[in-house]
């Protein structure tokens, strides 16, 4: 049954390369490990069961949510960037942190803390190809996750906001200095991470029809090994690395046992880390270590 | 002292201990996100310690902040060859390793947690704390504490001062592990028993919040910021979830309005000139 474990490795993957490109968006141009990213994608998941619930057609909801999630992200880009320069290094990591906090606790009050089952129409559309088994739902969201990814490739290379995000990210002052909006588009990559950590979680809701406050933590950490997988900053590298990583994770569940996954995964990313700091994947992102 | 007020003040005891595990790295510039793994080790190896070996539990949490600096110091030397933000994941990693390792070690439990026989009462978990702030003051008026302010003010310039900046950087990073590992010994010898999932990523996050809260320019920044995160939900009314709202906005609002935390240096500076010149004020 490898085909079938490979086959659902990659649904599992492009769940986190669509967290890991929403991470590495935000590294990439601001040097800054966003950690709302995870609680947005809770955000994405739960309001889109919530909305769907209240019996609003599907295509409908996934509009509001991901209405809801840019709100948001802008919101987010005032209390950990507009409104913090000049802070220390680390300053606006920590309350990014305080908005997944804030946010997870949030969805408690809300809806409560236990597990969500999603109902909806299409949930046993499955595809028989001899012995495999290919859900429908799953394989449009792969689908649109390497088309959300594909058009942001484009915008970021063929768009005059595109080459603006790529000038502040080789150097914010340099861009400021050269005419670029810089307050305008930082905005901008918060919006985008927040669209598409929204769009993965909710695609998560769909493919794996539960909802829960904590579903972003597990989801974070693994978006994280990805995106260090792919070289941060790195937006094919990050799809790359989140399909590694979600058939690594589904091949070692069913071949090593589920105790030792942990210890190999995270080992692996260490070595990555000293060995090749910027990924596996050399590619159009610049080595960005921060002084 | 009623059982609600001690458990409440052991905890500020061992968080405050804990936020100088991750205060150390992050004067010197480095952010520490695997503290937890370090907290474990310490907590673990002074449980074993005093478990196995019948060890006097305040030797045994001793040992164990020594056992956390020695694989501090073994991971140190090649994980601070990688910085900022790399050196932040990299330190993530080992903290996740250590905790996955913990579940697979059954010689102490494995996944089912590690209970502690002996028991180590709130004063002397405060003398810890106490003496543990000392310590540090101490050393942040030594040499070697204006060395981590350079280093974290400018490295290069630090280094063409004549400081050797990576020695200074794994000391750094081994004392504030001894710390931590002393912090987890504390713990796990008052609450009795300990689990790995006690010492998740969420730890590292939360003490490291402790720390930039109250500010990395001061010694006394730690023990302030240990407190707000201690005091500040037991006194806000409610569901534990509303508490934990409340608490992450204020902390989201405290961090826009003081980025440099609660307690600076020229605070303090303007707070000891008051002090020691009562008479001119007077007249």
């Amino acid at each position: 049954m490898i085909g079938q474990q490979i086959i659902n490795g990659l649904m599992l993957g492009s769940v986190y390369a669509m967290v890991a490109v929403a991470l590495t968006l935000s590294i990439g141009v601001l040097n800054f490990l966003n950690f709302s990213i995870p609680g947005l994608f809770m955000i994405g998941g739960m309001a889109f069961w919530a909305i769907s619930r209240a019996g609003v057609p599907w295509p409908l909801a996934i509009l509001a949510t991901l209405g809801i999630a840019a709100a948001i992200s802008m919101v987010v880009e005032r209390f950990t960037w507009h409104w913090l320069r000049g802070a220390e290094q680390f300053v606006p990591l920590v309350s990014s942190m305080a908005f997944l906090i804030l946010f997870e606790h949030l969805a408690v009050v809300i809806w409560g803390s236990e597990m969500r089952p999603v109902q909806l129409p299409f949930a046993g559309a499955d595809w028989r190809l001899g012995k495999l088994i290919v859900s429908v739902p799953q394989l449009v969201g792969l689908g649109l996750s390497f088309a959300s990814i594909l058009g942001l490739s484009l915008v970021l290379h063929h768009t005059r906001l595109g080459r603006g995000l790529r000038t502040i990210a080789e150097d914010s002052d340099t861009a400021l200095l050269l005419g670029v909006d810089v307050k305008q588009l930082v905005p901008v990559v918060f919006v985008l991470a927040g669209l598409f950590a929204a769009v993965a979680g909710a695609l998560f809701a769909i493919d794996y029809r539960q909802v829960h406050p904590f579903m972003g933590e597990a989801i974070g950490l693994k978006g994280i090994s990805a995106m260090i997988v792919g070289g941060m900053g790195n937006v094919w590298g990050a799809i790359v690395g989140g399909l590694i990583i979600g058939i690594a994770e589904v091949l070692s569940v069913g071949y090593i046992g589920a105790n030792f996954v942990d210890i190999s995964v995270f080992g692996l990313l260490l070595l990555i880390l000293m060995v090749r700091p910027a990924g596996l994947f050399v590619g159009l992102a610049t080595e960005r270590g921060g002084p | 002292m009623s059982g609600y007020f001690e458990g409440v003040l052991v905890l500020l005891a061992v968080n405050i201990v804990f936020a100088y595990g991750a205060f150390l790295p992050l004067a010197a510039g480095q952010l520490n996100l695997g503290l937890a793994g370090f907290a474990a080790i310490g907590a673990y190896a002074a449980a074993y310690a005093s478990n196995s070996w019948a060890v006097a539990p305040t030797l045994a949490v001793l040992l164990g902040g020594l056992v956390a600096g020695v694989v501090a110091l073994a991971v140190a030397v090649p994980v601070l060859r990688t910085r900022g933000i790399y050196l932040a994941l990299a330190t993530f990693a080992v903290g996740q390793i250590v905790q996955a390792t913990i579940l697979n070690l059954e010689i102490v439990g494995g996944a089912a947690g590690y209970p502690v026989a002996a028991f180590i009462r709130w004063p002397t978990i405060a003398a810890f704390a106490v003496v543990i702030v000392v310590i540090m003051a101490a050393l942040f008026a030594t040499r070697f504490g204006i060395a981590i302010r350079a280093l974290h003010d400018d490295e290069i310039a630090a280094d063409l001062m004549g400081l050797h900046v990576r020695a200074i950087q794994v000391a750094a990073f081994t004392i504030g592990s001894i710390t931590a590992g002393i912090g987890g010994g504390l713990y796990a010898h008052y609450f009795s028993f300990i689990e790995a999932q006690n010492f998740n990523i969420a730890l590292s996050i939360t003490v490291v919040l402790y720390v930039l809260l109250g500010g990395t320019q001061s010694v006394l920044g730690p023990p302030v910021g240990a407190a707000v995160f201690t005091l500040l939900p037991e006194l806000l009314r409610g569901s534990q979830s509303w508490r934990y709202v409340v608490f992450a906005a204020a902390l989201i609002v405290l961090m826009t309005l003081r980025p440099q935390g609660l307690v600076t240096s020229a605070q303090l500076r303007r707070l000891f000139t008051v002090n020691r010149q009562p008479n001119e004020i007077a007249t």
